[in-house]
């Protein structure tokens, strides 16, 4: 079936997104990670919406549009921390440390 | 009428001369006094109006009045005021009573119409009004008036001698330091009286009773610089409270006896009618009788009134005449079925009230021998005659009580004024022994007054005190061919006539010491001013005349007529449900002939005595006969009461009772509450040791512990390391969707 390749395509990408998340050591890296997470997610959204109506597709775009957002503000901070400690490494990033 | 329903207004009057006199009686021109003189005036007016429309109000009877309808109305006792003083029981008893009148009437026609003057029996009822004070539970207790012949004749007699003593003291108080506060407690005091004598309820009787005590404390104890004065100040108040408390017990049986009420009325009515248990009667009389002890001066508490001398005298004079020690009187004749009944009077022979009368009338006149204070004489003289008093209500003859207190009032008054007038004249000595003598050249006037006083007290027919004195001994019943007593008294009938006897030579003693002879003192005595002597004529005129508000039916020689005998029975005594049906005894010619020789026995022993020198083995007796010698002791040391109670109980509670206490009290209570606290000491030190220390600081510990130990562990997974986190995230998310999988699945 149609549905079930892109299923399966959602789910390689989001598991490399946060294979990514987990692993990736720079900031801007990351980043992108949540990037792919969020359009795994699009792509459930839409395979789902041919199925169920347009309501997937709308919502795909909000995430697209919050997706933006979100990298703006993301790479707004990472650009901060990098003016801060000359370095993206968020191994480094340890001030949440209880 | 008015007055009936309005005669709340007199003891308010003095209430308010009170308060005027004690916030604005320093700025007025004479310190205060003429407040006093003014207010006490209006109450006396008004206390008159009230006994002329008593009187016309009995003479008449409500239905023949010609504002019946009123009369109707305020004779109405509103249910509020009186539980059992409904209008079909006071209805019915009037029916009685008439009927037994009418019965009289037809089996001795003659006779009767003689008795009464043709006027018909009416039972006049008391006018009663009263407010609720307060209520507790479904009991009310009522504050109000109570007006009969009783309470206005106490009206009348306090409002007169009180008068007559302010104007008296301005003079004889003048200058004085506590010139205004000495006017502000007559004014009080003579409230006090006024509120005791018009109390509704037993509750306001109480209180009048304390206030009189409390206002008479501070007037005897005017002069407080010097200790003796206190002294006799705490006293008097101290052996009034002993008296006051057989006044709370016995009024407390009577509320409950008289099914919960405070009710003078109810108290009296379910008394007469015999609805209260004899034995409970019987209680309650005993206990109001050590009241009456304490208050009127009766053996054995008698001791504080001679001492109460101490304030100025004319505080003794309304003391002793016409408040406080009646007061006493008062309260046996208000509650009078409770002794009636109580002791049963009627056809008996002897009953303590009427012994302890007899014995205090006997005893106090012997006291009053060996007194070199002239006022003291006056003090044990009114001890004496208040035993009068006692004694004629213990063998029932319930009117000549109240004319003696009537009659006594204004000679005793008279007495003390004269004395006070006779103190000012020798700088303020009362010694008559050694600083008086030969007064009556200089000072005329005291001297006729005191001399009618001391005729009317002596019993010296025609005076007022013969009158009186007499209907008390035919009341005794016990001399032959005396008609109509309530029973028949030897004992008491001996025992006043030899207290008769010593009163007529004891105040010719003091006649003889104060106005006979050489003068002793030094300075010139002068007589006294105008505000001294008025009041002095006033009341030895009164003295003089006052008997002839109750003479006999008969004087056995002569008829008198029906419109000026036996007032007192008539217009004084109660008739009807809430007084006893006491009889009169009537005149008997030899009795009076009989006392009249015994009074002037003792005048003239005294005067060959003193005068003439007479019974010369007499003099110096004390001094050469061992008995006479220890009799005169025992006189001089009071019978050894003052002994008796400052030595012998005092210094018993004082000593041995007292080191017993503490003895118990260092090693019995302090040895339980030392044991208690080292018991104490030892449960806590234990408590200490295994509870707080093992216990629960171990579980506190333990929770510290297990909570770091588990923070040791938790802490782990706070790295920090925000990709450390987001891996914890999606393990998380992963495991719910497999359980939210699972679990739909």
């Amino acid at each position: 079936m149609l549905l079930n390749q892109f299923l399966l395509l959602s789910a390689v990408l989001f598991s490399i997104g946060v294979y990514g998340v987990v692993v990736r050591k720079n900031g801007v890296l990351v980043l992108m990670s949540i990037e792919l997470i969020l359009n795994a997610v699009n792509i459930n959204l839409i395979a789902f919406s041919t199925f169920w109506g347009l309501g997937g597709q709308v919502f795909a775009l909000f995430v697209i549009a919050v997706a933006a957002a979100e990298v703006g503000v993301g790479l707004a901070i990472v650009l901060l921390i990098y003016r801060n400690r000359r370095s993206v490494d968020i191994d480094t990033l340890d001030e949440l440390k209880g | 009428m008015w007055f009936f329903t309005h005669v709340w207004i007199i003891p308010a009057l003095m209430v308010l001369s009170f308060l005027l006199i004690l916030l604005f009686g320093k700025k007025m021109p004479k310190k205060g006094s003429e407040i006093g003189i003014f207010f006490i005036g209006i109450a006396l007016v008004m206390s008159i109006a009230t006994a002329v429309n008593w009187w016309s109000w009995s003479s008449g009877g409500p239905e023949v009045t010609s504002k019946a309808a009123e009369a109707a109305a305020l004779s109405e006792v509103q249910p509020k005021c009186s539980k059992v003083a409904t209008e079909e029981r006071l209805e019915a008893a009037e029916q009685g009573e008439k009927g037994k009148a009418q019965g009289k009437s037809v089996a001795a026609a003659a006779a009767s119409s003689a008795e009464k003057g043709g006027e018909p029996e009416i039972a006049t009822r008391p006018v009663v009004r009263c407010l609720s004070w307060f209520e507790t539970g479904n009991d009310r207790m009522t504050i109000g008036t109570l007006v009969d012949g009783q309470s206005v004749l106490m009206l009348v007699v306090v409002t007169i001698i009180s008068l007559l003593v302010h104007v008296f003291s301005t003079d004889y108080v003048g200058g004085d330091r506590r010139y205004t506060h000495y006017f502000a407690f007559l004014s009080l005091f003579t409230a006090s009286m006024l509120f005791f004598v018009l109390g509704q309820s037993t509750l306001q009787l109480i209180i009048g009773w304390e206030l009189v005590g409390v206002c008479s404390f501070a007037l005897i104890g005017h002069w407080w610089e010097e200790k003796p004065n206190t002294d006799a100040a705490l006293k008097a108040f101290l052996t009034n409270r002993v008296g006051d408390v057989g006044l709370l017990v016995g009024m407390t049986v009577l509320y409950f006896a008289a099914d919960r009420s405070f009710s003078v009325l109810d108290i009296n009515i379910l008394a007469n009618e015999g609805e209260i248990r004899h034995v409970v009667l019987l209680v309650a009389a005993c206990c109001l009788i050590t009241a009456v002890m304490s208050k009127s001066g009766q053996f054995i508490l008698h001791t504080w009134l001679p001492d109460a001398m101490a304030g100025p005298t004319p505080v003794s004079a309304l003391i002793h005449a016409a408040t406080m020690v009646v007061a006493g009187i008062y309260l046996v004749a208000r509650l009078y079925p409770v002794f009636f009944e109580g002791l049963s009077i009627a056809g008996s022979s002897v009953n303590l009230l009427a012994v302890v009368g007899a014995v205090t009338a006997l005893f106090g006149a012997l006291l009053a021998f060996v007194q070199k204070d002239i006022k003291k004489v006056l003090a044990y003289s009114t001890v004496s005659q208040l035993g009068f008093m006692v004694t004629s209500l213990g063998v029932g003859a319930w009117t000549a009580a109240m004319f003696h207190l009537f009659t006594h009032a204004f000679f005793k008054a008279c007495l003390f004024l004269g004395a006070g007038s006779l103190s000012h004249a020798c700088h303020h000595s009362f010694n008559m022994v050694d600083d008086m003598g030969g007064l009556r050249k200089v000072m005329p006037k005291t001297f006729w007054t005191y001399l009618i006083a001391t005729g009317a007290l002596a019993g010296v027919f025609p005076l007022s005190g013969f009158w009186s004195k007499d209907e008390i001994l035919s009341g005794t019943g016990s001399f032959p061919g005396t008609e109509g007593a309530n029973g028949t008294y030897h004992l008491m009938l001996v025992m006043l006539l030899l207290a008769a006897f010593c009163t007529a030579a004891y105040m010719t003693r003091t006649i003889w010491y104060a106005f006979y002879g050489e003068f002793r003192g030094h300075g010139h005595p002068h007589e006294s001013g105008p505000r001294i002597t008025v009041p002095l004529i006033i009341l030895a005129t009164l003295g003089a005349v006052a008997g002839v508000a109750n003479l006999p039916k008969s004087l056995q020689v002569v008829d008198v007529p029906g419109a000026w005998a036996t007032r007192f029975e008539k217009f004084v005594e109660p008739v009807g449900l809430y007084f006893p049906a006491i009889s009169h005894a009537g005149f008997n010619l030899t009795l009076a002939v009989v006392s009249v020789v015994v009074g002037l026995a003792g005048i003239g022993t005294s005067y060959l005595y003193f005068w003439k020198g007479s019974f010369r083995w007499a003099q110096g007796l004390s001094s050469r006969n061992k008995l006479a010698a220890a009799g005169k002791r025992v006189l001089e040391n009071k019978y050894y009461f003052d002994w008796l109670y400052t030595d012998v109980i005092t210094g018993f509670v004082k000593g041995p009772l007292a080191n017993a206490t503490n003895w118990f009290n260092q090693h019995v209570v302090d040895g339980i509450v030392n044991g208690v606290g080292r018991g104490a000491v030892g449960t806590g030190q234990w408590v200490y040791k295994n509870v707080d220390q093992k216990v629960v600081d171990g579980t506190v510990n333990g929770i510290g512990a297990g909570a770091g130990a588990t923070g040791g562990v938790l802490r782990h997974l706070q790295s920090g390391r925000v990709q450390q986190y987001a891996a914890l995230f999606f393990v998380a998310a992963a495991v719910l969707t497999g359980v939210f999988v699972v679990a739909i699945g």
